[in-house]
């Protein structure tokens, strides 16, 4: 046996956890708030389960002066608070054992030229070639920073192992910034390297999106503009922005997750089923979905979005205040905490079937689900009178709280007479599946681990995200009217009705 | 099971049609409190067990996490017995808040007679829920009962480290394999030392030496021989070897890609069941070893020339409670390596 033509490795076949090269996982931003409650307990639960490499080390690297071992026991806390499965203290103890900490400005080489030592050491105690991933945790103004230093650093390139960058969201502010962002990145990193984090993606009831069109014969006939009535993508938050003003009144809704999360439901929703599940034949086909929703015009703007700002109000039996009486918001804030869309896929499969997005703060419960209306059937034989009415199909996929499907269905009320009602016909994942779905973030980072890149956002389609969401956002902030408001607890700003086209209507949140 | 409330139904010299009756006005009772309340329906269990042993299968089943099985049949033999008792029961979990929902676990025990068991199929098939997957187990070797239960289960629970004839356990998953797909919880004691000896030769460079192998050697506690030939016969039909020999003393060969393997299977003391290491020479001198320790597995490296390093593969323990879980929910996967790893193991003590 010859190391050229060396075949794939028999003993991993029919093994649930494939192996992963050694690797160094380095966070910038290490003591920030997503390292400290998402990423390290994901580290830890994958270590928990033996899915870690032989050789992996944890390098955090932050701007707080901290000793290593200050550093072990902030994640220690972290791991200990927030982890989904109990720690079990030696397998604790030996991941953060070698965790090491390099302080400094992302901006400073000497950051770079310590990280440089710290990975060349570690990389010599294991005695082979150790993979390297760069997490970008911090705020997105610093990725640029970081990107480029590792350039400078000669640290994002090697013939010998592999090198990744996993960046968080917001990729970008605007399309400007993010194909500024993307040129950037890719001027350091080719994009097989790069890993866009939409933590969506990484959850198991978004990946059984994919599952359910795919895999199942009987909708896909129904799935196209013939049958489908309209569709609508609600991502409501009960809770309002709790400690997250300085990011939120910058953001708002519609960057926080209309550009990125509900973008990517839509295309996964939409597109055409692809050649295979690689990692390229599943991002081409959610590409040409996007770019089949045609830019919308700066004219066109106020008849298909809508967006809002919660007041005062009730939310779960308890008075909050409006979004402006929020700590950190300022008091004569424009910051939209709801955005409502209508798009158009224009495409054979879609045209003509409008796409209503919705997403808020404080609204009347959490939930994110797609409803999917099929047409009304053409004639109807039965007496509507004493009925509930005969209507319409709905196909309800929820992603969150209660994953699963539901469709309704017309059925006859029991007594004498022919009298409808709509049943639902219901189906829960927990109910069907034992096992505890993993947090989005330790698929993802074992994915990207192992070079694995279909969860993750090409940087086309970052860009044509933007493309739809830059030209409502420019005219949102140069709008002068005063923002529409909504109480907080309610189905949002009443101005929401006015994107439905006629005979459709919002989903009850 | 972590019940914090159930639904309780129960009846002497009772009949498989009243117990799904009662089972289903259960249910009803149950939504009706609320519908929040959901029933999981994932998996049917049968359990056979010796009456007198019962309890201590109930033990095992509440350590599984939350692998439960949706509707858990316990088949309770005792000598004597001519009629049939079912005491029948609804757990949820919880108590549903507004908007959520709380899964629900049916539990039906059945104390029974030896006499019973020939024609178990046509008192269980009235109480599994139709379209499921079926999952046979019996702790305490009822066998007639598992054979029984052809017609309507699709996999077997089994654990042949807890039969000291080896050979005959291995022969037995052999034959149930032939008819069900069988799920055996020394095959999985093996899976963590599986993915990290797949890991050790991952890197191409590694991946080489698989070509090199002169000597295999596995430690394990003296009852758990048959994990141990199950990872032997993994190996073994994985790298494509022919057919190794064994001897009951545990020495043996088996051919590898360069000729000649020494097999060596040795006992260790160990407080808990399975593997506690296994080493992996080639021919020049040099070795790899995976041993059990606190917080995973210490892998050790040792040239021909007998430097030596080690490193640690993190990994908590998943105790026997965990086996038994994974075991529950392995019957709803299909490993497809099993089957040539069994007959590997199995060709090896003949």
């Amino acid at each position: 046996m010859t190391l050229t033509g060396i075949g794939p490795n028999p003993l991993a076949q029919g093994l649930e956890r494939l192996p992963v090269a050694p690797t160094n996982l380095v966070i910038f931003g290490a003591t920030g708030d997503l390292a400290r409650r998402k990423l390290l307990p994901a580290i830890y639960n994958l270590a928990h389960e033996g899915a870690l490499p032989g050789f992996f080390n944890l390098i955090g690297v932050s701007r707080g002066e901290l000793t290593h071992e200050a550093y072990r026991e902030i994640a220690a806390e972290s791991i200990r608070r927030f982890s989904r499965t109990p720690p079990d203290e030696s397998v604790l103890s030996g991941l953060l054992s070698e965790l090491r900490y390099v302080s400094g400005g992302f901006g400073d080489a000497e950051t770079y030229a310590t990280l440089s030592a710290a990975l060349e050491e570690l990389g010599a105690a294991a005695g082979e070639p150790m993979s390297r991933v760069f997490y970008l945790s911090t705020a997105p103004e610093y990725f640029s920073v970081i990107v480029g230093a590792l350039g400078a650093a000669g640290l994002a390139q090697s013939q010998e192992f592999d090198v990744r960058a996993i960046i968080e969201k917001p990729f970008g502010t605007s399309l400007a910034e993010a194909r500024q962002l993307n040129a950037e990145v890719l001027s350091v990193f080719t994009e097989s390297q790069v890993f866009r984090i939409d933590h969506y993606l990484g959850k198991e009831t978004v990946q059984n999106m994919l599952a359910f069109r795919f895999a199942n014969g009987m909708f896909e006939p129904l799935w196209n503009r013939n049958y489908i009535a309209n569709v609508q993508i609600t991502a409501a938050e009960d809770i309002g922005i709790e400690s997250r003003a300085g990011y939120y009144d910058h953001a708002g809704a519609l960057r926080d997750l209309v550009e990125n999360h509900m973008m990517q439901l839509l295309t996964l929703l939409c597109m055409e089923p692809p050649v295979t599940f690689s990692a390229d034949d599943v991002r081409d086909e959610k590409v040409k979905v996007l770019h089949a929703i045609r830019t919308p015009r700066s004219e066109e703007i106020d008849q298909i979005s809508v967006r809002g700002q919660y007041g005062p109000g009730v939310s779960g039996g308890r008075p909050v205040v409006g979004y402006r009486e929020e700590e950190g918001v300022p008091e004569d804030s424009h910051t939209e905490t709801f955005a409502a869309l209508r798009l158009l896929v224009d495409n054979w499969r879609w045209a003509g079937v409008p796409f209503y997005l919705r997403t808020g703060k404080r609204l009347a419960r959490k939930i994110t689900e797609i409803a999917v209306t099929l047409r009304p059937v053409p004639h109807l034989a039965f007496e509507q009178e004493g009925s509930l009415g005969v209507r319409p199909n709905q196909l309800v996929m929820t992603i969150q709280p209660n994953e699963g499907v539901s469709l309704s269905l017309g059925a006859k009320i029991p007594g004498p007479r022919m009298r409808i009602r709509p049943v639902n016909m219901e189906f829960l994942y927990g109910t069907a599946f034992l096992s505890q779905s993993p947090e989005a973030y330790e698929r993802l980072i074992l994915d990207a681990m192992r070079g694995e890149a279909t969860l993750f956002t090409r940087n086309d389609e970052v860009e044509a995200q933007w493309r739809i969401c830059d030209p409502i956002v420019s005219a949102w902030s140069g709008a002068s009217a005063a923002l529409p408001q909504y109480e907080a607890g309610s189905q949002g700003p009443a101005e929401a009705q006015a994107l439905l086209l006629e005979g459709h209507q919002w989903r009850a949140i | 099971m972590p019940a914090t409330n159930d639904t309780v139904w129960a009846a002497e010299d009772t009949t498989p049609a009243a117990i799904e009756a009662a089972l289903r006005e259960l249910l009803i009772e149950r939504h009706s409190e609320s519908d929040g309340y959901v029933p999981a329906r994932v998996l049917n269990l049968v359990c056979i067990v010796e009456r007198q042993w019962r309890g201590e299968i109930a033990n095992r089943l509440r350590r599984v996490g939350r692998y439960h099985a949706s509707r858990t049949i316990v088949c309770a033999v005792s000598e004597g017995r001519r009629t049939i008792d079912a005491v029948a029961a609804v757990a949820a979990d919880a108590t549903p808040a507004t908007g959520e929902h709380v899964l629900t676990h049916e539990t039906v025990i059945l104390d029974l007679g030896p006499g019973h068991l020939e024609h178990l199929e046509s008192i269980v098939d009235p109480l599994v829920i139709t379209d499921l997957t079926t999952l046979v187990w019996a702790p305490h070797g009822h066998w007639q009962a598992v054979d029984a239960l052809r017609g309507i289960s699709q996999c077997v629970l089994l654990d042949s480290a807890e039969d000291p004839d080896v050979a005959g356990a291995l022969r037995r998953a052999q034959r149930l394999l032939a008819e069900r797909y069988v799920v055996d919880l020394a095959w999985l004691r093996s899976t963590p030392w599986r993915e990290r000896i797949a890991t050790l030769f991952n890197q191409p460079k590694r991946r080489v030496l698989l070509g090199e192998i002169a000597q295999i050697r596995i430690r394990n506690v003296a009852e758990s021989g048959a994990s141990a030939l199950l990872l032997c016969g993994w190996l073994t039909s994985r790298l494509g070897w022919p057919q190794g020999q064994l001897t009951r003393d545990g020495h043996g060969r088996a051919i590898g890609a360069m000729g000649e393997v020494g097999v060596m299977l040795e006992s260790v003391p160990q407080d808990v069941p399975g593997l506690g290491g296994i080493t992996i020479g080639f021919r020049d001198g040099s070795e790899l070893s995976l041993d059990r320790g606190p917080g995973g597995l210490t892998a050790r490296r040792r040239d021909g020339g007998g430097s030596e390093r080690s490193w640690k593969l993190l990994g908590a323990s998943r105790g026997e409670g965990g086996i038994l879980g994974e075991g529950i929910r392995q019957s709803l996967l299909r490993d497809p390596t099993y089957r040539d790893a069994l007959d590997a193991a199995a060709g090896m003590l003949t």
